[in-house]
């Protein structure tokens, strides 16, 4: 008995927290929400794939970390039924009492749903015993089978989720290229067809059964240079007509989200050059945007707080230069902050700055709680761009300008000297940079890329409230930098894809959005500090110094981490 | 005494023959001008514009005698209520920064999901007649239970977030802050839903008090008494316990400590158990206070608020939170009616938490030691 309590005493634990995982996943309402969402119509949703995760994890780590085989699975079974029991006496609770009037998604739908759909909760529970130890002996099975299959499943099992989330973005761009209804074929009702699942499975056994493993990219840094560059090229160039029909295929709507992405974008790419690259820790990027947004607002609208009624293309460099002012004056007296410090007072500015828009003391002027409205689409001539594939163009050339900005800031002299800041600014201020000076640039630009954002997203929706400018956008920019990668341009885009774009997409989702970001910067901050796709540790080499007859040329090499 | 003008200023070589500098010069150089950069310049007119917009704000609203003294008087109690409650959430920020020298971020979403969780608990106590026949033990079960939960609730934020964060740099301890801090508010969403409930009214606490011309409602003395015993208690374990000793000790210098055999885990935990705690208390009595009733979102502004209260009173010091907290509160009731309305701004009390982030960033700008605290060494962030 107590040898058994000793060794078991470990699986039984996780076992519980498994357990306990569940049931958390279950009072926030996630799984009653993904359980709307179907992934093989008629066998799994996404609902189940939360409930009977845990048990997959608890079956592939203990199994793994096993010292054999026989001991794997008795301490996957022990812990599968230790986490089935926690689960269970759940379930049967919150049947038996109600408590939603404090959880209130301890619903008998819940319990229905848990029970897999079963009335009667003994059968409903057995059921659930039993797809549970299913589900821990799939995990063993993965752990025990080659490195090489194991991987094989998980990218099979991704492709099928990732084409049923996806449903609607790749039903729209079928539609668009052929005729009539070709995602019927696949889809139905969001979720793929089981025998495209079977195909998309098979398919992806065949790929990595049959061929050659091909490697896509290896072959690039093997090439001359000039011809490396001259791929690059194509690929930037193809990448960019990509983008240029992109909005006509997938659509009106999904043009409404690819613009929010672009703006976005736009914002991550400014808070970049404080955040990643100066490692200046600005809570308040909202300030900026709110800035761009209002001027444009206040300059442009036909409203009853009309002042003016420019045209677009006038004010957008304005408000670029009013949110790089604010941006100077408000950097000005926290520039000799440091970290921590530093952060909460850009919060208070950010929060300042909404409670003004928002109050009645500047509302003659700004329209206070009732917003601005009426401001005008921007237009060329007689044509105006009015729907969202129109704004994405503007919003796609602001993204590529910044992207150029910042690459060539990345690699420039005043680049490094933010990196030198970042990494210790004491030593940087030894070594003869100005630091005031560069820490004032870092947030001045910085500023600029949130005016432009603010005063495209104003013009793009025509009217702005000062709820628009909460805390969480700042916040939501700063998520996209730290899980993208800080100081990573590839990492922005990547970390404004996943954290605004696919949110959108899952429409389920977007009620648990900000519970994710908030377990992914924890994640983040512990398993990797640097991102998804941290910056590359970047080496500078100069030019062989042409040495004196009978010396070696000498290359001296210096690396910056980054 | 070396002369420092001899020294080269800005690359170009000084005299070097101790000439007799001019008065005006040395005007400048016992002012410090010649040191002075344009930051210096900038600060210096921020804190001018400030200092005279309060002082111009006030003698206007005074010449004009626009309030009686009852009216500052009710204004003065209510902030003393508000602001004994930003103390007890400023102590647990306060002593979690003095050990580990990280913004706990997460604070004041520890303190929603104590008021949140015991709300329930009051509905129920009401529902039942418990409260009617017993209000003060009920009451008090209240903040216990709300202390407890939020005490579990701040050890577990520091096991999952901070624990295995231990000598990384802070502000990764601070992206985990952040993330804990929404961790907590969308959980509170997702199993509370989004509706706002409220604690129910206890007997005895909706009378007046006459004190001459001012009237006290019974409410306010009473938040201010809870604070005031917890504050003290807390007093007495920081200065006459053991685990208080070995908490100053950790405070004092982490590796010494260590070395001392003190159990630097145990310290870390039972710090944030016990601000974890007082922001439960902290939770229910604001819920008493405050009839409009706990919501995912309540913890932001007191978690911010409280957090200027621990800078103002000198981040690290116990006393210093009680004092800040006050002082905010008073600040915060009296700013909008003394400063704002005779500046001519209307609508002033909206703008009162605007106040709150103004205290908030010029301390942080001019005074980042607060009132009792040392200046914080310049550790690198």
């Amino acid at each position: 008995m107590q040898l058994l309590r000793q060794r078991l005493a470990k699986p039984l634990s996780q076992g519980v927290l498994a357990g306990v995982l569940c049931i958390y996943i279950a009072l926030t309402g996630m799984m009653e929400a993904f359980g709307e969402r179907e992934i093989v119509t008629g066998v799994l949703d996404m609902g189940k794939v939360v409930l009977l995760g845990p048990f997959v994890g608890l079956g592939l780590l203990l199994q793994q970390r096993a010292p054999n085989r026989r001991v794997g699975w008795i301490r996957v079974l022990a812990a599968c039924l230790a986490g089935i029991v926690a689960t269970g006496l759940f379930i049967l609770f919150i049947n038996a009492i109600s408590i939603r009037h404090m959880f209130t998604h301890a619903s008998p739908a819940l319990v229905e749903y848990m029970t897999m759909g079963q009335v009667a909760p003994a059968a409903g529970l057995g059921l659930f015993a039993v797809a549970a130890l299913a589900a821990g002996a799939v995990g063993s099975g993965l752990a025990l089978m080659p490195a090489y299959w194991r991987n094989t499943i998980f990218m099979a099992a991704l492709l099928v989720v990732g084409m049923a989330l996806l449903s609607e973005l790749i039903s729209q761009v079928l539609r668009q290229i052929l005729n009539g209804r070709p995602d019927r074929l696949l889809f139905s009702q969001g979720a793929l067809r089981p025998a495209v699942a079977t195909i998309a499975v098979a398919a992806v056994f065949a790929w990595r059964g049959l061929a050659p493993r091909i490697r896509l990219r290896s072959r690039l840094p093997q090439l001359e240079p000039e011809r490396q560059r001259q791929v690059s090229l194509a690929m930037r160039g193809a990448g960019v007509l990509v983008l240029l029909v992109l909005p006509w295929l997938v659509g009106s709507y999904l043009s409404e989200v690819l613009a929010n992405v672009g703006l976005y974008l736009l914002m991550a790419l400014g808070l970049n050059i404080a955040v990643g690259l100066a490692g200046l820790f600005d809570l308040g990027y909202v300030t900026n945007f709110a800035v761009g947004a209002y001027l444009m607002g206040v300059l442009t609208n036909s409203g009853p707080q009309a002042t003016g009624e420019f045209n677009f293309w006038l004010i957008l460099p304005v408000s670029v230069l009013a949110a790089m002012f604010t941006g100077l004056l408000l950097a000005l007296p926290v520039i000799r902050m440091r970290g921590d410090y530093l952060a909460i007072a850009t919060m208070g500015f950010g929060e300042i700055i909404r409670l003004l828009a928002l109050s009645d003391w500047l509302a003659p002027l700004i329209g206070g709680s009732q917003g601005i409205l009426f401001i005008p689409k921007p237009n060329i001539g007689a044509f105006t761009f009015q729907t969202p594939q129109h704004l994405f163009y503007i919003i796609l050339a602001a993204s590529l300008v910044m992207l150029v900005v910042i690459n060539r800031l990345d690699l420039s002299l005043t680049g490094r000297r933010w990196m030198a800041i970042r990494d210790d600014e004491t030593v940087a201020n030894a070594i003869g940079i100005d630091t005031t000076w560069i820490k004032t640039l870092a947030f001045t630009l910085s500023a600029a890329s949130g005016g432009l954002a603010g005063a495209i997203f104003a013009s793009k929706l025509g009217t702005i409230f000062p709820h628009s400018f909460s805390l969480l956008i700042s916040m939501n920019v700063l998520c996209i930098i730290i899980v993208g990668g800080m100081g990573s341009i590839r990492g922005m885009v990547l970390g404004t894809l996943v954290l605004i774009g696919v949110p959108e997409l899952l429409r389920e989702f977007s009620e648990f959005r900000f519970l994710l970001y908030g377990i992914l910067l924890m994640a983040v901050a512990i398993y990797r500090p640097g991102g998804l796709m941290p910056a590359r540790a970047r080496h500078y080499r100069t030019e062989p110094v042409p040495q004196p007859a009978g010396g070696t040329p000498a290359t001296s090499s210096s690396a910056a981490s980054g | 005494m070396p002369d420092r003008a001899c020294f080269p200023v800005n690359g170009k070589p000084g005299p070097v023959t101790a000439a007799k500098p001019s008065p005006v010069a040395t005007l400048v150089h016992r002012l410090a001008l010649d040191r002075m950069s344009w930051v210096d310049v900038v600060l210096l007119l921020i804190r001018i514009g400030f200092i005279s917009a309060v002082v111009i704000g006030s003698t206007r609203t005074f010449m004009e005698g626009r309030f009686s003294a009852a009216q500052w008087g009710t204004l003065i109690s209510a902030g003393v209520a508000q602001g004994s409650i930003y103390s007890l959430i400023a102590l647990g920020y306060t002593l979690v920064y003095g050990i580990l020298r990280l913004i706990n971020f997460a604070h004041g979403d520890v303190f929603m999901f104590g008021a949140f969780c015991t709300v329930f608990l009051a509905i129920w106590t009401s529902q039942q007649g418990i409260l009617e026949r017993a209000p003060a033990i009920t009451v008090l079960s209240w903040i216990l239970f709300a202390a407890l939960i939020s005490m579990s609730i701040a050890v577990l934020v520091e096991r999952l977030a901070y624990k295995p964060l231990r000598n990384k740099p802070r502000l990764v301890m601070l992206i985990s802050a952040i993330g804990a801090s929404f961790f907590l508010q969308y959980t509170a969403r997702g199993f509370f839903s989004t509706a706002f409930r409220s604690y129910p009214t206890v007997p005895g606490l909706d009378g007046r008090l006459e004190l001459g011309q001012i009237t006290v409602p019974h409410v306010q003395i009473t938040v201010f008494a809870v604070a005031l015993a917890l504050m003290a208690g807390l007093y007495i374990l920081v200065e006459k316990t053991r685990i208080g000793r070995a908490m100053r000790a950790v405070s004092e210098n982490m590796e010494t400590a260590r070395l001392m055999g003190v159990n630097i885990e145990r310290v870390i935990m039972f710090t944030f158990g016990i601000g974890g705690a007082l922001a439960g208390a902290a939770g229910v009595i604001n819920g008493l206070y405050k009839p409009q009733g706990v919501s995912f979102i309540m913890g932001f502004f007191p978690g911010v608020k409280a957090f200027t209260a621990a800078v103002l009173g000198g981040i690290g010091s116990v006393p210093g939170a009680l004092i800040g907290g006050l002082l905010l509160g008073i600040f915060e009731a009296l700013g909008p009616n003394l400063v704002l309305t005779g500046l001519g701004i209307p609508g002033s009390n909206q703008l009162k938490d605007v106040i709150a982030f103004l205290m908030l960033v010029l301390i942080l700008i001019f005074r980042p030691q607060g009132i009792m605290g040392e200046a914080i060494e310049e550790e690198k962030a």
